[in-house]
């Protein structure tokens, strides 16, 4: 019996069917009428959300960026391109807070992705092998990452205190400098963020890559093993093959954590030294959001849009040669990076 | 598969009595990495305990104490009656945030995860695609202009700030459509066939099967706004508004060096997700690892 007949003796309820349908499926009169219905009824509470969060903001805010926008002003002129030839040319008095922004958080997302790539798979793949209690090691290593930010945050300005911190104190006990200023002096405050953030996360990434190691098949690694691979090779020609999809996964969620990073400046080094570590969402929060510079933190935020997506863009091609079918899963990662 | 198992295997027949003990050398070599990374990540939030029951002198000492020398619940005392940082408001808030969201998010997802993955409507594809393409789009995007149309709804410094825009994030939409796709449809037809309408088979049949993916979203929905802090931290300002998160960040701006009251405001802010996280560590962790296989 075909799936239309089927659904026919559902709609017996509402026999609404409009004209057009009845010609095009002369069998199943009301079916086609009530699909819509229900698809519609079914899409509409997540609708008016998207509608409302999602679509008006990504046009408001196009708009947003074309006007002089103070938030507490009655007069928002249109300015044109101002905003974005103020930035790009360095015109603008916000250019040069922006373009430092943007600086502070390329530092950190090169710092911190490389490092974020290699240790968790390091720990995963120890994690693959088979031994007791594997399942008790994922999920302490896991652990610090349910936490959110504010609270490692506050936890680790109190670990790296110069004075009163844990780690100075150990690193005294092992004969090294006492009086390190984390939180408060370069290149510290930067390793200080970048260490924290690998200790928040680095179980997540973990996690992904073990998952993905479970998934490839032991007769592969039986097989390079009869042909006389080494370690390194099996590696090399078939865990790192196998992990290729979920690299690309993996290195975009992680970018895009990076590039998002706040919370930990915010709390830990409250952007300082000076303003060395105040990444560019610190800054376009600041700017539209306390200053209420909303133009030009619109434009601010574009101008930040365009290059994560060339970076994005960037590592699908890396990864794209034998993954056609993952540019789905890259934006899914956009919506859940957003975390730091 | 171990390596070392399958080593120890095929090395069988050169010396099984010296592969053995290699072996476990190596096993004993793995279990000491594996506990020093598990003190790496466990300690902190053991000291951050311990800390939250020390005395103001002590949380201060320069030599670092991991069993409070005089055990106090005197920070929990503080933070608990201040008028500035009222914190089991901020609790109660960031409970009735998280939980909210959470059930907008498994309602207007399920409906519309299971349209898109069961429902042959009119403009279905244009919809769908439209929802992909917004995915692209950087979150930060929708920062400024979101606050702008939070204050003209007149939600700012509101829990409806904290609870609605954050529900509009496909993610929840496509996890559950991957899961709906991979329901039989028998079910469904055959509950057809009874009479029943397509919304009881959605209540009846879709949602009871889908528990394992409900739950998981659940979850990961409930952490994520219990630990979201840009947002709050911009879109709350009275301090009685505040979620555990922003308040964490007016607690530290008020008591900057008073580490006792920030690690016990630390404990609070972390003791409901660590145990949720510890019942249902396996949807957690393994929700997490399926996001990285599956699209």
């Amino acid at each position: 019996m075909s799936e239309t007949g089927l659904r026919t003796a559902t709609g017996a309820g509402a026999a609404a069917g409009d004209a057009d349908q009845v010609k095009a499926e002369p069998r199943a009169p009301s079916t086609a009428g009530n699909n819509n219905r229900d698809g519609w009824l079914f899409m509409a509470p997540y609708l008016v959300l998207f509608g409302v969060f999602v679509i008006l903001p990504t046009l408001f805010g196009l708009w947003i960026s074309l006007h002089d926008y103070d938030y507490t002003l009655a007069e928002k002129p249109f300015v044109g391109l101002d905003n974005f030839t103020g930035l790009l040319s360095g015109d603008s008095p916000f250019a040069t807070p922006f373009w430092d922004g943007m600086q502070a958080t390329a530092i950190f997302t090169l710092g911190s992705v490389p490092l974020l790539l290699v240790l968790p798979l390091l720990v995963a793949m120890a994690m693959n092998l088979k031994f007791r209690g594997r399942n008790f090691f994922r999920a302490m290593y896991f652990a610090p990452y349910v936490l959110g930010v504010a609270v490692i945050a506050v936890l680790w300005r109190y670990l790296l205190d110069t004075n009163i911190g844990l780690v100075n104190h150990y690193l005294d006990l092992v004969g090294l400098s006492a009086v390190t200023p984390w939180l408060t002096q370069l290149p510290w405050a930067w390793i200080s963020l970048i260490g924290v953030t690998i200790w928040w996360t680095l179980g997540f990434n973990t996690v992904i890559y073990l998952a993905a190691l479970q998934d490839i098949s032991p007769e592969l690694y039986e097989a390079a093993k009869m042909d006389g691979a080494t370690a390194m090779q099996r590696f090399t020609n078939v865990t790192l093959p196998g992990l290729r999809p979920v690299l690309l996964f993996v290195t975009s969620v992680t970018i895009i954590a990076s590039v998002n990073m706040f919370g930990q400046a915010y709390l830990m080094t409250q952007g300082g030294p000076g303003q060395e570590t105040r990444t560019a969402i610190y800054q376009i929060a600041e700017t539209g959001l306390t200053s209420f510079n909303s133009g030009v933190a619109s434009a601010m935020s574009l101008i930040f849009s365009v290059f994560l997506s060339a970076v994005s863009l960037a590592v699908f091609f890396l990864f794209r040669e034998r993954t056609p079918n993952r540019s789905k899963q890259t934006a899914l990662t956009n919506q859940k990076g957003g975390a730091a | 598969m171990s390596s070392t198992v399958t080593r120890t295997s095929t090395t069988r027949t050169s010396g099984a009595q010296a592969t053995t003990s290699r072996g476990s050398s190596r096993r004993g070599l793995l279990y000491v990495l594996l506990v020093v990374l598990t003190l790496l990540f466990i300690s902190p939030l053991i000291y951050m305990l311990s800390t939250s029951f020390k005395t103001t002198a002590d949380a201060a000492a320069t030599t670092p104490q991991w069993i409070p020398s005089d055990p106090t619940g005197q920070a929990y005392d503080a933070i608990l009656n201040t008028d500035g940082t009222p914190v089991v408001r901020w609790f109660l808030n960031s409970l009735a945030a998280a939980t909210l969201q959470t059930l907008l998010i498994l309602v207007t997802a399920a409906m519309a995860g299971y349209a898109l993955a069961r429902i042959d409507f009119r403009g279905k594809k244009i919809v769908f695609a439209v929802i992909i393409a917004t995915l692209f789009i950087p979150p930060v995007i929708l920062l400024i202009p979101n606050y702008l149309i939070v204050g003209r709804l007149g939600w700012l410094d509101s829990l409806l700030a904290v609870v609605v825009p954050g529900a509009a994030g496909a993610f929840g939409v496509f996890f559950l459509r991957q899961f709906f796709l991979g329901l039989p449809v028998e079910l469904e037809e055959a509950a057809a066939i009874d009479g029943a309408t397509r919304w009881r088979t959605f209540l009846k049949i879709i949602l009871p099967l889908s528990r394992p993916a409900l739950v998981t979203l659940a979850l990961l929905s409930f952490l994520t706004n219990w630990n979201d802090f840009l947002w709050p931290v911009y879109v709350l300002f009275s301090p009685e508004n505040q979620t555990l998160p922003a308040g964490l960040s007016t607690l530290q701006n008020a008591n900057a060096v008073r580490y006792d009251l920030l690690m016990a405001g630390a404990v609070i802010a972390s003791a409901p997700v660590l145990l949720l996280y510890l019942a249902a560590q396996r949807y957690v962790v393994e929700g997490v690892g399926r996001a990285g296989l599956k699209g």
